[in-house]
């Protein structure tokens, strides 16, 4: 009982964490058809203007300022990088963000060096808000289940209950139809495309003080993230929502149970021994490839469910 | 025909500029060096990289080897063995005297078999392999080779120091490695010293995780406390190291950590005051020793590096590996590998702290003095600017730590 509540927590805070990230990538994605490799690379820019500002005027000025930063330079891609290459097609549009990717991963190792940075959380944070069964439960994970709640419910409520979401939701449908009607669609692009972006960089503010900010980062959120993308469903924030929860528990709870294929068969009454084909296989237990489950998931429902949970079409 | 001469001339230019290049390249002896630059364990590469940098400078000040100075040319391995290989090669290309690589026992396993066949295949154009960080033990046991020197203790030493330095009050412990040659020996080697060595001690808890995978390790913070363990043994480096011991922290478990490399790049920064006197690493080094000690010179060779690039010189025992080339160089009176190898076997020296090492014979393994340090307040230099820093628990020397080895070296004809 103590370890899954527990356990339950912890999914909970790295789902949210999840969603954040995957949220922007799910906008841009499904609204402009990009598949934007450079997406974690925000992520891990929000982190690193957020500790280089904090170190300055503090973490809150920091929680305001590096997004709005990452949306800037989102915008600039969108309008000077992106656009242009979006003529070409999806694969150069894909090739353009993967080299993005590698050239801010650069410019951050030569801006804040190869080591992690000391980005740590506010003082006025920094307490156990509650014990639960001797385990601590910080307050700022709490911080950060509030403000990815907040920004969940903001963009849910920007895109159906407002006018300017209205307008985004008919420029990505029929593009044409919305530019006839008066509306700037290359605009509207370069807004959505720049308020992805600020949401990862959003992401790396409360996310680079809960894990390490250092030049890494972004490769090794970047997989995880595409794949609650494509489990959730392209178009669909509900979906990533649902997959971002579902990745976070899964990943927990992973560890904490020590079974294997082999535990599974011995319930049928086959016992697995040395001399078993592929023991090496049944043996391995499920915290050892806990990190890969998502993975299979993703190869999963590509199979027999290509557009994901919740998606509205095709991936 | 006047462009054609233009063309010609502009050749001859250039070859000359190549010779030159050759003939002034001569002038130094190249170590290649091959450790990931880029990509997730870059902090480590690079940190070894400035290190060796400042040492070879200090080599070459008190006049390096048979007069002439060391130059380290990096090679960016990225963590996989191919590019190792593909470092090698251009090494042997350059006919470099010395390939180093210190992360990773995968990688020293292929490099280790390529510098053999290499060898076996061009005796007038030989390599040999400084290993200065790659602890796995199979590589002087059963994979040992007379090309390859390893310049640390390897992962069953540095397990019989660990569980060593286990107090008594601790009788439960968990151990968490990466799912990799290295993380699988560690794993093995210190549940065979607890049986040995503290059979009071319980394993409560034994996992394998993988390898630079994970991004939150608050879940196997929650089973260890859940097990009951006191301390948690651990031979993670890295962000697998960085984060669990962060993630622990963070939960206020009730926890000592038993590491192989917390003092290493990034460690102390991701550990924070929360770690105090709770985290402890094996290590050859730490910048505290010297002024324990008493050793003035040494503590200003250490201080010269921090004042010069504002961090910890955590790997000040990469000088002993310079100073055994420097001896086997002068030894072997040449520059052929095969006779410097055979000068360097069995050589004897005192480091720089005035401790005893011995590179053995039988396996070419190194046997040195190595310490247990413990993260805390109020040591003389604190570890990168966090205020805490490594003083020292435990001392042990080289003569305590000389394990058998199962090595059956071939020697090559000089």
């Amino acid at each position: 009982m103590e370890v899954f509540v527990v356990s339950l927590l912890n999914g909970l805070v790295y789902g949210m964490l999840l969603f954040m990230l995957a949220s922007g990538l799910t906008l841009i994605l499904s609204m402009m058809g990009v598949l934007n490799f450079a997406h974690a690379s925000a992520y891990m820019l929000g982190a690193y203007f957020a500790f280089t500002i904090s170190q300055h005027i503090g973490f809150w000025p920091a929680l305001v300022i590096a997004p709005l930063l990452c949306g800037l330079i989102g915008a600039a891609i969108e309008m000077w990088g992106l656009r242009r290459v979006h003529r070409n097609g999806h694969v150069a549009e894909l090739l353009f963000t993967f080299g993005l990717a590698l050239i801010i991963e650069k410019v951050v190792q030569m801006t804040w060096g190869l080591l992690p940075v000391p980005y740590r959380i506010p003082e006025l944070l920094d307490f156990p808000l509650f014990t639960i069964y001797g385990t601590h439960f910080p307050a700022y994970r709490a911080f950060m289940l509030l403000v990815s709640a907040l920004m969940f419910g903001a963009i849910w409520l920007g895109l159906t209950r407002t006018r300017i979401g209205l307008i985004i939701q008919a420029a990505l449908t029929h593009p044409e139809m919305a530019s006839a009607l008066g509306h700037n669609v290359p605009r509207i692009f370069t807004l959505v495309f720049a308020a992805g972006t600020a949401l990862a960089g959003l992401a790396g503010v409360i996310g680079g003080n809960y894990q390490v900010t250092e030049p890494a980062m972004a490769f090794t959120m970047g997989p995880i993230v595409f794949v609650v993308v494509v489990f959730g469903g392209l178009g669909s924030l509900t979906g990533c929502f649902i997959a971002s929860i579902l990745m976070g528990l899964i990943q927990t709870f992973a560890v904490v149970f020590d079974v294997s294929l082999a535990d599974l068969l011995a319930r049928f009454g086959f016992v697995v021994t040395k001399e078993t084909p592929f023991a090496e296989v049944l043996t391995v237990t499920l915290p050892r490839i806990g990190a890969l489950l998502p993975f299979l998931m993703m190869v999963l429902i590509l199979v027999f469910r290509p557009r994901g949970l919740m998606g509205t079409r095709d991936t | 025909m006047q462009p054609r001469k233009g063309l010609s001339a502009l050749l001859g230019f250039v070859l000359a500029l190549a010779a030159g290049g050759t003939a002034w390249a001569q002038q130094t002896i190249k170590i290649a060096y091959t450790d990931p630059l880029s990509g997730p364990f870059a902090q480590v590469g690079d940190a070894n990289l400035k290190q060796m940098q400042y040492i070879i400078d200090f080599i070459n000040a008190k006049g390096g080897a048979l007069g002439k100075k060391f130059e380290l040319v990096p090679f960016d391995n990225k963590s996989q063995p191919s590019d190792a290989l593909i470092a090698l090669k251009s090494a042997t290309d350059q006919n470099m005297p010395f390939i180093m690589q210190c992360s990773g026992s995968n990688i020293a396993a292929a490099l280790i078999e390529a510098v053999n066949k290499h060898n076996d295949r061009n005796p007038d154009n030989r390599i040999i392999y400084l290993n200065c960080g790659a602890v796995a033990p199979e590589l002087t046991n059963e994979q040992c080779s007379f090309w390859h020197f390893r310049f640390d203790l390897h992962a069953a030493m540095k397990a019989e120091v660990m569980v060593r330095a286990l107090p008594k009050d601790i009788t439960k412990v968990y151990l968490i490695n990466q799912d990799y040659l290295f993380g699988q020996s560690v794993q093995r080697e210190v549940k065979n010293y607890l049986t040995k060595l503290r059979p009071d001690v319980q394993v409560v808890g034994d996992e394998l995780i993988p390898l630079g995978k994970i991004k939150d390790f608050s879940p196997y913070i929650t089973k260890i406390k859940a097990s009951g363990a006191q301390a948690l043994l651990t031979g993670n480096w890295g962000p697998d190291m960085n984060l669990l011991i962060k993630a622990g922290v963070d939960a206020g478990a009730d926890l000592r950590y038993y590491t192989f490399y917390a003092h290493l790049a990034g460690g102390p920064t991701a550990i924070g005051a929360g770690g105090d006197n709770r985290v402890l690493a094996v290590m050859p080094f730490n910048e505290n020793v010297a002024p324990e000690i008493g050793n003035a010179e040494a503590e200003a060779f250490a201080r010269g590096f921090r004042e010069k690039h504002k961090f910890d010189f955590s790997s000040a025992g990469f000088r002993t590996i310079f100073e055994y080339l420097q001896a086997a160089i002068n030894k072997a009176g040449s520059l052929d590998p095969t006779k410097i190898a055979y000068a360097m076997e069995g050589l004897s020296h005192k480091d720089f702290l005035g401790f005893d090492s011995t590179m053995r014979k039988d396996d070419h393994q190194i046997v040195s003095v190595y310490f247990v340090g413990v993260f805390k307040k109020g040591v003389k230099y604190d570890a990168e600017g966090t205020g805490l820093g490594w003083g020292t628990a435990a001392t042990v020397l080289a003569k305590d730590i000389d394990q058998p080895n199962s090595c059956k070296m071939k020697r090559p004809k000089m």
